[in-house]
């Protein structure tokens, strides 16, 4: 009978297809689903080994505690608040992230230089412990930069200008990662959706995600930089008058004093940037065009997201502005986006001689025998600007610190470079108020990028200079401290 | 019911007869059976020695008690249906002891004993699905009287299918109103209906199929049956799309229309009909998907199970059960030795995800491949069979296993949406345990008329000429 012939073929491609689909499942996308963050049981497994630490100058943040019940270990955070954006968080169920999530691999042992160590201590009966996490944080200068944000909303990121080591990063309002280590599933679903829907994202690392800010007059280090590359000198002027029309709309530009840049009929570059007004940047923009100006962002970094080993939300400079969204673009309005970190490297580019370098958490990983599986390396990734231009703001920015805008970011006897934002974010909205800065300026050991979000609580009447000046003055200090 | 010339007539007469010459595919059947219960012994054995447990005294009187029962179905087997094949009560017995394992093995995951172990009910329900088997081979002694009762069969169906739906004693779990709640217990008439769905389309077609088979006229090289032969197709699909609207089963509302769109085929030869099946389901597929919110979602669970948006909502548990299977790789972490408790169901829908992880991919093969070797033994009784009627409900009972596997296995490893059908002989659940037992009966009442039947028989096919068919 062809016909039982005919179905015979057909049960044998069901049941054929059910060979290839647990075949695709168990052996070629195995590992793909093992490591899947929502993978429950890569959790199990984890904390059935003595997941290494995370520390901070040697003190763990983030460690195992031998516990009974099903699952052997607890993951506990000590100060887990203040490190939350470093550590992120362990769940069961529910993802993973921070160092606990992209140095997983490491912390619990199971990557191909560690895999002998793990046989060899099940052999031994010993519990199979993973390798340490050592971050490149300060903790004097995480604490420094947590106390300074005090309760206000935003992020602090302090780097080693010459290595990009990331040495503070403070995101608030934030979480405490030990409410989500918990075993009870239903505790951890209820907890992570309160975390979730909660308005405030205190889950989002606002110094590298989440939606960024208008960077404001911060940006004007893009702007002057990029004139500076493009062969205009610091002295070049600028038509200096009080108001100033946008083409092609009925919109008009403002200072931030409401007057004209200075007393001169003209301006240069370098008052410009010392004073943070916005007339003689929207006029440098015009002539720089949109994309000299994006060209620069871009060798600074925007539209890239880096690793530090979490992956940064790229910053954002549009594709293509007409004249006045240009002009509005030359003192970080109009559609401009900045994470950050972005423009803590942008400081340290500057400060380190116009080289970036790549930012990094991790100093080392030791496994437990006290071997040094990796050792943080300096990695230059880029020269978005001379070394000329780069003396050639921190000028600017010195001046700004020392009779410019950003006179609250002052310490006495230290040169300190700084740059000041007070960015809109909408006709009604509160401002993002932004300090970027370096010290000391001739050998600089920290740059700072501070965000101060919902305008500080102010709504639009606080300022860059006033709020978050002082902040980043305070991580500076806490760094010369040292 | 004495058959073939014996030339005995009392039953007990019978029974000497047959227990004096015992035949020698009852033997093979007692050598399979042994193997198929010490490899059951051999599960539960490991189950303990993985999680570290001390085998259970209990339980193990319980398993004797069954191997009792099966060898009881044995010796039955060895008196009314000697010529029946023997591969088909081991590989049930296989796969039930197999899936009871496993459920016994997530017992202990849960810690539950006695008789809130889904274990200790799998075995109890096992012991009646033995029982019933035993039953039905005593009560029809000769397959062709289910003919006779095809219209009983359709309005038990019907009755069947149409049972949860009532007020009062319809029962929704995990979304699909598929159960009957009696008070004591609670079942899934939607397994037996399958049954006697079987028993009804081989009954009914056989006697339609020749209107059924008329063509009228061509289309794209195809015979198209005559317009007023749609009827039967268009009720069938009706029924089904009732399924998957009130009861809101997608898995049975395919499994049935699947059946009889294959039964349909095998009975009147015309691969019109499946082409316009298919395209009538596939149109009610997207209709529902469009129009019923909860198919949509199972459709957006598979399509794109990973996106975040799903994966805790209606992916979850396909999900989940993906993580399970990938966990047991290609060896299995060994019984008594995964987590099968992290993934839901795991003891009835999910009881291939719970032993994909436990026995790997080695296990799942070998599972897959006695599912195949069953429905093969099915169609060999239906190719050997001697009559029409026989033919198409062997078919159809083996079909209907396969495609339910297909359904299950498919759903959780995301060949196709998932939906919530038992997996035949393996998932908790005694209705499913019962309803594949009574297909196993059948199947032995089947083969044994086929061996045992007129040893040469004239036959003619529709449309063929009459030809001589010699039998074994």
């Amino acid at each position: 009978m062809k016909e039982l012939r005919r179905t015979s073929v057909v049960v044998l491609v069901m049941i054929a297809s059910l060979f290839v689909s647990t075949s695709i499942i168990q052996v070629v996308s195995a590992e793909e689903l093992r490591d899947h963050p929502r993978n429950s049981r890569t959790f199990y497994a984890n904390l059935s080994v003595n997941r290494g630490p995370i520390l901070v100058e040697g003190t763990p943040v983030a460690y195992s505690v031998p516990i009974d019940g099903p699952i052997a270990y607890q993951r506990v955070y000590d100060n887990g608040a203040l490190y939350a954006p470093v550590t992120g968080y362990l769940t069961i169920g529910q993802g993973n992230t921070g160092l606990e999530a992209e140095m997983n691999s490491y912390l619990t042992g199971s990557t191909g230089g560690q895999f002998f160590d793990q046989v060899s201590a099940v052999l031994t009966g010993q519990k199979p412990q993973g390798a340490a996490v050592e971050t490149t944080i300060l903790a004097s200068v995480q604490q420094a930069a947590w106390d300074a944000l005090g309760d206000y909303e935003g992020a602090v990121i302090a780097l080693d200008p010459q290595t990009n080591k990331i040495l503070a990063m403070v995101s608030k309002p934030t979480f405490d990662p030990n409410t989500l280590a918990v075993h009870d599933t239903t505790a951890v679903i209820n907890q992570y959706n309160a975390l979730l829907d909660d308005p405030m994202d205190p889950l989002i690392n606002r110094t590298m995600n989440g939606d960024l800010d208008p960077p404001g007059s911060v940006f004007k280090l893009v702007t002057a930089a990029a004139a500076l590359e493009a062969g205009y000198p610091p002295e070049y002027t600028l038509p200096n008058p009080a108001v100033l029309d946008l083409p092609q709309t009925d919109h008009v530009v403002y200072n931030h004093s409401r007057g004209r840049c200075g007393v001169g009929e003209t301006v240069t570059i370098f008052d410009a940037v010392r004073l943070s007004c916005n007339i003689p940047m929207a006029e440098l923009g015009q002539q720089l065009t949109y994309r000299t100006i994006r060209d620069q962002a871009v060798a600074f970094g925007f539209d890239e997201s880096v690793g530090v080993p979490m992956a940064s939300t790229p910053s954002v400079y549009p594709r293509v502005l007409d004249e006045p969204r240009t002009m509005l673009s030359a003192f970080g309005q109009g559609d401009v986006r900045a994470s950050p970190l972005q423009m803590a490297m942008i400081a340290s580019a500057i400060a380190n001689g116009g080289t970036m370098m790549q930012p990094s958490l991790v100093e080392a990983v030791v496994s437990p025998d006290q071997t040094t599986l990796q050792r943080f390396e300096p990695e230059p990734i880029g020269q978005p600007i001379s070394t000329g231009t780069a003396r050639a703001l921190t000028a600017m920015m010195v001046a700004s610190v020392e009779s410019g805008a950003a006179s609250d970011a002052a310490i006495p006897g230290l040169a300190v470079a700084g740059k000041t934002g007070t960015a809109e974010n909408g006709p009604d909205e509160p401002y993002s108020l932004w300090f970027v800065g370096f010290a000391p300026a001739d050998n600089p050991r920290v740059a700072v990028a501070v965000v101060v979000q919902d305008g500080g609580a102010l709504g639009q009447t606080g300022s860059g200079a006033a709020i978050a000046a002082p902040i980043g003055k305070a991580v500076i200090e806490a760094v010369m401290a040292r | 019911m004495p058959r073939g010339g014996e030339g005995v007539s009392t039953l007990t007469g019978a029974i000497v007869v047959k227990l004096r010459r015992p035949a020698r595919l009852r033997n093979i059947e007692l050598g399979l059976l042994a193997i198929a219960v010490l490899l059951v012994g051999g599960a539960f054995l490991l189950v303990d020695a993985g999680v570290g447990t001390t085998p259970d005294g209990g339980l193990l009187l319980q398993l004797g008690g069954l191997v009792v029962l099966l060898l009881a179905l044995h010796i039955v087997l060895r008196i009314t249906a000697p010529e029946a094949d023997p591969f088909v009560v081991p590989i049930a017995t296989l796969l039930s002891g197999l899936g009871t394992a496993e459920i016994y093995r997530i017992d202990l995951l849960w810690e539950r004993v006695g008789w809130a172990a889904y274990s200790t009910r799998q075995i109890a329900w096992l012991a009646i699905a033995i029982l019933g088997a035993i039953a039905a081979l005593l009560i029809i002694r000769n397959h062709r009287v289910l003919q006779r009762y095809r219209y009983l069969a359709m309005l038990l169906g019907i009755v069947l299918l149409v049972l949860p739906m009532l007020p009062g004693i319809g029962m929704e779990a995990n979304g699909a109103r598929i159960w009957v709640d009696l008070g004591v217990a609670s079942f899934q008439p939607g397994e037996f209906a399958k049954v006697a769905l079987a028993v009804f389309f081989a009954g009914y077609l056989v006697t339609a199929r020749d209107s059924l088979s008329m063509v009228g006229r061509r289309f794209l090289g195809m015979r198209l049956p005559r317009a007023r032969d749609f009827g039967p197709l268009i009720i069938v699909f009706a029924a089904s799309m009732v399924v998957l609207v009130v009861q809101r089963d997608l898995g049975t509302a395919l499994l049935y229309f699947g059946l009889f769109l294959v039964m349909l085929y095998v009975a009147t030869g015309r691969s019109s009909w499946i082409v316009i099946g298919l395209a009538l389901f596939g149109v009610g597929a997207y209709v529902a998907t469009t129009t019923l919110d909860y198919v949509g979602r199972r459709i957006n669970g598979w399509l794109d199970a990973f996106n975040p948006e799903f994966i805790s909502d209606q992916s979850f548990q396909l999900v989940q059960g993906l993580f399970g299977i990938s966990a047991g790789g290609m060896f299995g972490t060994g019984l008594g030795r995964g987590r099968p408790d992290l993934t839901p169901l795991a003891e009835s829908d999910f009881i291939i995800a719970s032993l994909g992880e436990e026995i790997g991919l080695v296990g799942l093969f070998a599972i897959l491949a006695v599912y195949l070797l069953f429905v093969g033994r099915a169609f060999r009784i239906a190719f050997a069979g001697s009559d029409d009627f026989g033919r198409l409900l062997a078919v159809g009972l083996g079909f209907v296993v396969a495609l339910q596997v297909f359904i299950v296995v498919g759903g959780v490893t995301r060949v196709i949406p998932l939906t919530g059908l038992t997996t035949p002989f393996l998932a908790a659940g005694g209705s499913s345990l019962v309803a594949n037992w009574i297909i196993v009966a059948l199947l032995l009442r089947l083969s044994d008329g086929v061996r045992s039947g007129p040893r040469i028989i004239v036959e003619s096919e529709t449309g063929d000429q009459p030809r001589l068919v010699v039998g074994e």
